[in-house]
């Protein structure tokens, strides 16, 4: 993107300076909250969240249910509105336009532009009940990116045959399993090719024999590499193998940052080790 | 002095057809109000809100009948004259529509939260989501209550009887001034082909329904 | 164009139509409430021929139009019976008859709603099948129902003006009435449409509180 907006002060990643100096990116973050807080009513589910993203860089995010990642995902995907601060997507403000000196909130057409960079999948996949599978990964390929029906098609399949479901182009998702379901959900996102997905708890809603399909999708689209990823999960083994980087949050703040073995070997926030312990009590 | 029943159904078909081409271009008429009244019922704007409230109350708040009555006989003296079968198909259409436009709104309504999310991940924009992917879905949740409502609908244009349109029961009440003592065959005749009518119209919808929502939900 | 000495007086005797519309409105919704119940049983009856003969008698009642129905009882029925029966009660039994099948419904929707340990706890306690009904089934399927049996009661009253076609002076012939004799044809049926519009509305407000304090009371 052209318009990089700089901003001055790099207070919001003051305590993982170091953290983002991984090597090979020393670029701008693809990702950037800075102060963003969030209320639904009365309720403050994000209380200051201040997290940079490096191209290609997969982040997995933990905590407790109720600790505000799943609403840091989808703010991230324009599904909800920051109550304060700002996000930054490939040095642009997503959320916000500058109006000479002021932010204002950003219209739809800004929105549109901007959300061409991220995809998201979803806990509950959200294919659309109404479209066999290849439609459902070609319809936004069409309409939106404006691909011809033989290109989106090209396209789909290949996705779909690397998420291994290409023998089920003409089903409805009606007629697949959770698993296969989640799978064309992936294909779905990944077609548009953005830069930053989300994966929001996808394998929440699966049955335990499913989940390891679906994990196993992802994994590979980890090694390609190119693309960021936030991971919101509750999958600490797969967390650790897949991740560059892994956020704890509890009651709406990062508490804890850092490399997979530094979080999950050495916590040091006594909300962390409390966390992990009753996570290897129950055995998931 | 008609030797047999079978000696009306001339006339009643004659009156028939124009009980289906009322009930046609008013069920036209009434579904493309119920989708701009439930869409903009759902609107953004304020007074787009409100207009197609006001819209909704005041033509499921009155009688059909009073509608009619005031669209055929009240009009006229603020200098709009309609034709008959203007001021009936405008009645039973935007009566229809107001009802109809309850179904349109609850039907999108109960399309789940995720379909919008997953369209705007997609980077659909606003009039895509709602053309591509909410309103094929809440179309389906639709057929069965407009189903309803087009048999109502049908039943419904016996009442253009009233500003003396020649329909099924007008040419039916002719008949029976002329013929007094065949008064019980006429009314059972109507009756019957009413009955044929609506129950066409329901095992329609419902054979739709089945073809459309086979091999998906 | 709008003239107020005219409306002031017609206005009196519209208002005096309106008591007579609510009057049938009300005759006819005791009618509906009776014999939709009567159909609703007898339409769950474990004697099938009765169970499939009055299902028949519902979608045909429900198929075809009130003003229909109203005809044939007015003008038909004194003819096969060889008494006549006045305007009045034509018009209550035809609107209360046609809606009655509509009740039916909303009562098997009741039922339907009790869930099947109810049935089972009555037989239990050795209830017969009168006793499960009155003291266990309908206590509990009809106070949810009560709301939807309130805008049956609306939409009855706003299908009283057909039954001007029997002469029953009602709101609607009333004005018709007027307009045949002054021809000023605006103000009456404008009229009209308002004291609809006013009554029903505030009688679907009416309702609503209704449901949710029915609501709080359920615990919901």
């Amino acid at each position: 993107m052209s318009t990089t907006v700089i901003e001055s002060g790099e207070e919001a990643s003051r305590e993982n300076a170091s953290l983002r100096d991984k090597p090979g990116t020393g670029n701008t973050p693809i990702v950037r909250y800075q102060g963003v807080t969030k209320s639904f009513g009365d309720v403050q589910v994000l209380k200051g969240i201040d997290l940079e993203m490096m191209p290609g860089e997969k982040v997995a995010v933990i905590g407790p249910s109720g600790s505000g990642k799943t609403t840091m995902g989808r703010m991230l995907m324009t599904l909800e509105e920051p109550t304060e601060g700002t996000i930054e997507l490939d040095g642009e403000l997503l959320w916000h336009m500058r109006v000479k000196d002021r932010l204002v909130r950003a219209d739809e057409k800004h929105l549109h532009r901007m959300r061409g960079h991220v995809g998201m999948v979803f806990q509950h996949f959200n294919l659309f009940p109404h479209m066999n599978v290849l439609r459902n990964v070609t319809e936004a390929p069409r309409k939106v990116l404006g691909l011809s029906k033989e290109e989106a098609e090209e396209r789909a399949v290949s996705m779909l045959g690397k998420v291994g479901l290409a023998d089920k182009l003409k089903m409805y998702p009606s007629h697949l399993s959770g698993g296969q379901k989640q799978r064309v959900a992936i294909a779905r996102a990944l077609v548009m090719k953005p830069k930053v997905m989300v994966f929001d708890e996808v394998t929440s809603a699966l049955d335990p024999e499913l989940v390891g399909e679906v994990l196993e999708v992802i994994r590979e689209i980890a090694e390609e590499g190119e693309m960021a990823m936030m991971l919101i999960t509750h999958e600490m083994d797969f967390a650790k193998e897949i991740a560059d980087r892994v956020i704890f949050g509890a009651d709406g703040r990062i508490v804890e940052q850092g490399t997979p073995e530094e979080i999950f070997e050495n916590p040091q926030s006594e909300r962390l080790q409390s966390f992990l312990q009753r996570f290897r009590a129950q055995g998931i | 002095m008609p030797s047999s029943w079978i000696e009306f159904l001339p006339t009643l078909l004659k009156g028939a057809e124009i009980t289906v081409i009322v009930a046609l271009l008013s069920a036209v008429l009434a579904i493309v109000a119920a989708f701009i009244a439930g869409l903009g019922r759902l609107s953004k704007l304020w007074i787009v809100r409100t207009v197609m409230a006001v819209y909704v109350e005041v033509f499921r708040g009155t009688s059909l009948l009073v509608q009619l009555f005031w669209l055929y006989f009240a009009l006229p003296f603020i200098g709009i004259e309609l034709p008959k079968m203007a001021a009936a198909v405008l009645a039973i259409g935007l009566n229809f529509g107001a009802y109809g436009s309850e179904i349109v709104r609850s039907a999108i309504l109960a399309v789940p939260k995720g379909q919008w999310e997953a369209a705007v991940a997609l980077n659909m924009k606003p009039w895509q989501r709602m053309w591509n992917i909410i309103l094929p879905q809440a179309s389906l949740r639709m057929l069965p209550p407009f189903g309803n409502q087009l048999v109502e609908l049908i039943k419904s244009t016996s009442l253009v009887y009233f500003i003396t349109m020649a329909d099924l029961t007008y040419q039916a009440m002719v008949l029976r001034n002329n013929y007094i003592s065949w008064t019980t065959e006429i009314l059972v005749l109507l009756l019957l082909m009413y009955f044929v009518m609506a129950t066409l119209v329901s095992v329609g919808v419902k054979l739709l329904e089945r073809k459309l929502t086979a091999g998906r939900l | 164009m709008w003239d107020w000495n005219y409306v002031l007086d017609v206005l009196p005797q519209l208002l005096s139509a309106l008591k007579m519309t609510v009057w049938i409105t009300l005759c006819s919704f005791v009618v509906s409430l009776i014999v939709g119940l009567l159909l609703a049983l007898a339409a769950r009856s474990r004697f099938k021929p009765l169970a499939y003969v009055t299902k028949g008698i519902i979608e045909f009642i429900r198929n075809t139009p009130l003003l229909v129905q109203v005809f044939f009882l007015y003008y038909s029925l004194p003819l096969l019976m060889g008494v006549s029966i006045p305007a009045f009660y034509a018009g209550v039994i035809g609107l209360g008859l046609h809606y009655s099948t509509y009740l039916s419904e909303v009562y098997r929707s009741g039922i339907e709603a009790v869930p099947k340990g109810q049935w089972e706890a009555a037989t239990a306690l050795n209830y017969t099948k009168g006793q499960t009904w009155r003291i266990v089934i309908l206590p509990q399927a009809i106070p949810p129902i009560i709301p939807v049996l309130g805008n049956y009661l609306i939409v009855m009253f706003k299908e009283t003006p057909i039954l001007s076609a029997i002469t029953l002076v009602e709101m609607m012939l009333t004005a018709k009435n007027v307009v045949s004799q002054s021809f000023r044809a605006f103000e009456p049926y404008t009229l009209v449409g308002i004291l609809f519009l006013a009554i029903s509305y505030i009688a679907s407000l009416l309702v609503q509180r209704l449901e949710k304090r029915m609501n709080l009371l359920r615990g919901k």
